[in-house]
């Protein structure tokens, strides 16, 4: 059978403005060459950066601004479409070849109802006619397993739940009838509950409609579910292709035996001690609402130990760290620190309660002032609770510096000269700065690619050895909390649902919502995503 | 450094020309300010290189002292402007809740009234100064930054870092010197060119309406005003200082574009 899509020797070129130099040209994928076949499924794999979206849209023809497409042959159906005239391109793109992306909520216009935006381009195309595709349409709601699939196309985006949006936005793509679909990221930006529905809608469609797919990914875990094939990309450099099978059972490349390697971190669970933090019985509510979005919340941390918080987006994990640090006052309840009783607002904490708690971020773009230099942000507090100054505190930095594995000579560059890794290092210096009891980590690890993470975390356990400071930390990563928890407090919709050590937490006998929370976590083996539908207790809250 | 295109830097010479003069008035000005020297509209010629005026005043003369005065006025109006706008516009954005709403209501109310009649009603009943008129000019404009800047540093608060700050126990004065200001120049900068062309159509209108610069002293809208009636006759005196209104308005506004692409997100990023 001819293969419907052949990239060969794809060479793709970007310009680049650095500031404060001249212009210059960078190679975004160097020479990659794959092939597709109708009814099959190619997984592109890599970290951010490594040109798998590129590619992806190289499929069609399409480089996002300034990506030009300079060398190689992009053959869809034996036809090169590389260069090909603009009028060719646009009956060919939404047609033959459609795409989804990573934001449904962002690439749904809000003002239109969704049957409207989903029949869109097979009525511009004029591939059949109105009542056809929105037969079609109901069609493809249905095999998608979406709720009432007649009358769920007159909802509008903001009325249905993210997965759900993220399935329409699939319809979207398979209902033009086309030969190739581009998916990329298509379950990133969605719980891991809500995660295994779409995966698994996505999985029965391919399968159903005979049509070939690009899926991009970082996660191998997901990846592993729904390709045939996988290209394992790094810097716009092909690294392995294979089928699944081999990818993921006999890689050959070093850098794909560490991504499908397990974590390495070894991590023996400490005992249980007097608590340096207590939350008792807190109840919290936005400002004008009488809606509890935290119920009742008791946890404690014992002095340097690691209490993770897990759950799915809305279930007040980061609510409760707003609470704690007194953004957030609480309504009842008593908090107590190092022995003190916090006073719920930040206005009238002391400035040892506010020096012994900190606070990292998820992203640490932002977390940090982009015209602050690196020995400004870890300067700051130095000077703020210590009155360093000058040379003792030039000093401090350094070795703050040396202690988060970085050398003395970024103390003066500024946060966009740093790569992910290395700004969440910064921020990780500027809570230990301040020489902490406490530092909350609030899915400080979420927005890294897998193998930077995993330095990340090992620095947090090392600190946590060397500095005896407790770690709160926050995640909907259930891999991250087996890696570093002592403790883990399980939470749903505002309440804490399972909280003990963690051995006890992540053994059977499990309540349904831990059970599904723990068994949506895609595991990196082939037919994982069959096991799991035959064997789980409860349906996710998308449903 | 990024090539800079060719209409920066026209803007540049010219904007430069204009200050350069501005500052060199008594040195390069041929004559008196005040001194008649030849007759009634005269025509151009070697003696005068732009003509007379209406009671015979050279026009290259009045020409470089009214652009001192109307760049003066203006840059000083705009400096107050900037001043009280920004500070109290990263305050309201800071603080939120009732003082946020209480200055930017009245803000709104002040905006309600066109500025122009504002500032003829407030000038008709103020001693006629230069002080009174950089105020009043000022004050009316601050009203403009303070929505830009307020705008501005509410997308920064929100930011994580600021957040940090916050919890650090830092005080309002660290949070929007240290870490909102930083952030928001570019805008602001970019937006300090266009004020002060405001300022100066602004106190140009004044001066033509005849509430503005009085004389002896003469603005550029001022000498439209006293020549406006040799049109008529054919005379054109006036458009000269039309002109250079014109010319100044264009060149800063050249300038201040090519600012605000180096500087902010719309080409590109924020520059570091």
């Amino acid at each position: 059978m001819p293969n419907l899509l052949e990239i060969k020797n794809l060479r793709i070129e970007a310009t680049s403005y650095p500031p404060g130099e001249p212009p210059c040209e960078v190679v975004l994928v160097d020479d990659v060459s794959v092939s597709v076949e109708k009814g099959r499924v190619l997984g592109l794999i890599g970290e951010s950066g490594a040109g798998k979206s590129t590619i992806g849209l190289s499929a069609m023809a399409f480089g996002r601004g300034g990506v030009r497409l300079t060398g190689g042959q992009i053959l869809l159906g034996g036809r090169d479409i590389r260069g090909a005239s603009a009028t060719a391109l646009r009956s060919l793109r939404g047609r033959e070849v459609t795409y989804v992306a990573q934001s449904a909520a962002a690439a749904f216009n809000p003002a239109k109802r969704l049957m409207e935006q989903v029949i869109e381009t097979s009525l511009h195309h004029g591939v059949m006619s109105r009542p056809e595709a929105e037969a079609r349409a109901v069609e493809l709601f249905r095999k998608l397993g979406l709720p009432n699939p007649e009358t769920f196309g007159t909802r509008y985006p903001h009325q249905v739940s993210g997965g759900q949006l993220q399935r329409a936005m699939t319809a979207m793509a398979l209902c033009p009838k086309p030969d190739l679909v581009i998916f990329d990221e298509p379950t990133t930006a969605l719980d891991v509950t809500t995660q295994i529905d779409v995966l698994v809608a996505i999985k029965a469609a391919i399968r159903d409609t005979g049509v070939a797919a690009l899926y991009i990914t970082h996660d191998l875990a997901v990846v592993a579910q729904v390709a045939d094939d996988i290209l394992v990309l790094r810097g716009g450099k092909k690294v392995e292709y294979g089928t699944t099978d081999q990818i993921i059972n006999t890689p050959q490349q070093p850098y794909t035996q560490a991504l499908v390697s397990v974590r390495s971190i070894d991590h023996v669970e400490k005992s249980d001690a007097p608590a340096v933090l207590s939350v008792a019985n807190v109840t919290a509510r936005y400002k004008g609402t009488s809606f509890d979005v935290l119920k009742n919340v008791t946890v404690d941390l014992p002095p340097g130990q690691t209490l993770a918080v897990v759950g799915e987006s809305g279930s007040g994990k980061s609510t409760l760290a707003r609470v704690i640090t007194g953004l957030l006052p609480a309504a009842n309840g008593r908090i107590t620190f190092a022995g003190r009783q916090l006073s719920p607002d930040l206005a009238s904490r002391s400035k040892d309660d506010l020096r012994e708690l900190q606070m990292i971020y998820q992203m640490a773009d932002t977390a940090m002032n982009p015209r602050q230099t690196v020995g400004t942000i870890i300067g700051r507090p130095l000077e703020f609770y210590f009155g360093l100054k000058g040379e003792a505190k030039r000093k401090r930095i350094q070795d703050l510096l040396e202690q988060i594995e970085m050398g003395a000579g970024f103390i003066d560059r500024y946060p966009a000269e740093l790569s992910g890794g290395q700004k969440q290092r910064v921020c990780i210096a500027r809570a230990l700065a301040a020489k902490p009891k406490l530092i909350i980590c609030d899915e400080v690890t979420s927005a890294l690619d897998p193998l930077v993470a995993d330095g990340i975390l090992k620095l947090l356990l090392d600190l946590q050895a060397r500095e005896g400071v407790a770690y709160l930390f926050i995640t909907h990563d259930l891999a991250t909390v087996r890696a570093i928890a002592d403790r883990i407090a399980v939470m749903y919709r505002g309440q804490v649902v399972r909280y003990g050590s963690k051995t006890d937490v992540l053994t059977p006998p499990f309540d349904d919502y831990t059970d599904l929370l723990l068994s949506s976590v895609p595991e990196m083996k082939l037919g994982w995503l069959e096991d799991v539908l035959k064997t789980r207790k409860m349906e996710s809250a998308g449903n | 450094m990024r090539r800079i295109p060719l209409s920066a830097i026209i803007g540049m010479i010219l904007t430069g020309a204009f200050i350069l003069s501005a500052l060199l008035a008594d040195f390069i000005a041929p004559y008196g300010m005040a001194e008649v020297v030849g007759d009634v509209w005269e025509p151009i010629s070697a003696d005068h290189w732009f003509g007379t005026d209406t009671i015979g005043r050279d026009m290259l003369t009045r020409m470089i002292y009214g652009g001192q005065t109307t760049i003066l006025v203006a840059a000083a109006a705009t400096m107050i402007s900037f001043g009280t706008g920004s500070v109290f516009g990263f305050l309201a954005a800071t603080m939120g809740g009732w003082i946020d709403q209480a200055m930017s209501r009245f803000v709104d109310l002040l905006m309600a009234i066109p500025s122009l009649i504002l500032a003829l009603v407030i000038l008709s009943v103020m001693p006629a100064t230069l002080t009174t008129l950089i105020l009043v000019m000022g004050f009316l404009d601050a009203t403009r930054v303070f929505r830009l800047s307020r705008a501005v540093a509410v997308d920064i608060t929100v930011m994580d870092y600021v957040e940090a700050a916050r919890l650090r126990g830092e005080g309002w004065r660290w949070i929007i010197f240290r870490e909102i200001l930083p952030n928001a120049l570019s805008p602001l900068v970019a937006e300090l060119g266009l004020r002060f062309i405001f300022a100066v159509l602004f106190i140009s209108t004044l001066s033509f309406l005849g509430l503005g610069v009085q004389p002896p002293l003469a603005d550029w809208g001022g000498i439209v005003k006293e020549n406006s009636a040799g049109l008529v006759y054919g005379k054109s005196a006036a458009l000269i200082p039309a002109f250079a209104i014109a010319a100044l308005a264009i060149s800063v506004n050249l300038v201040a574009d090519w600012v605000l692409s180096r500087t902010t997100s719309l080409k590109g990023g924020r520059g570091a």
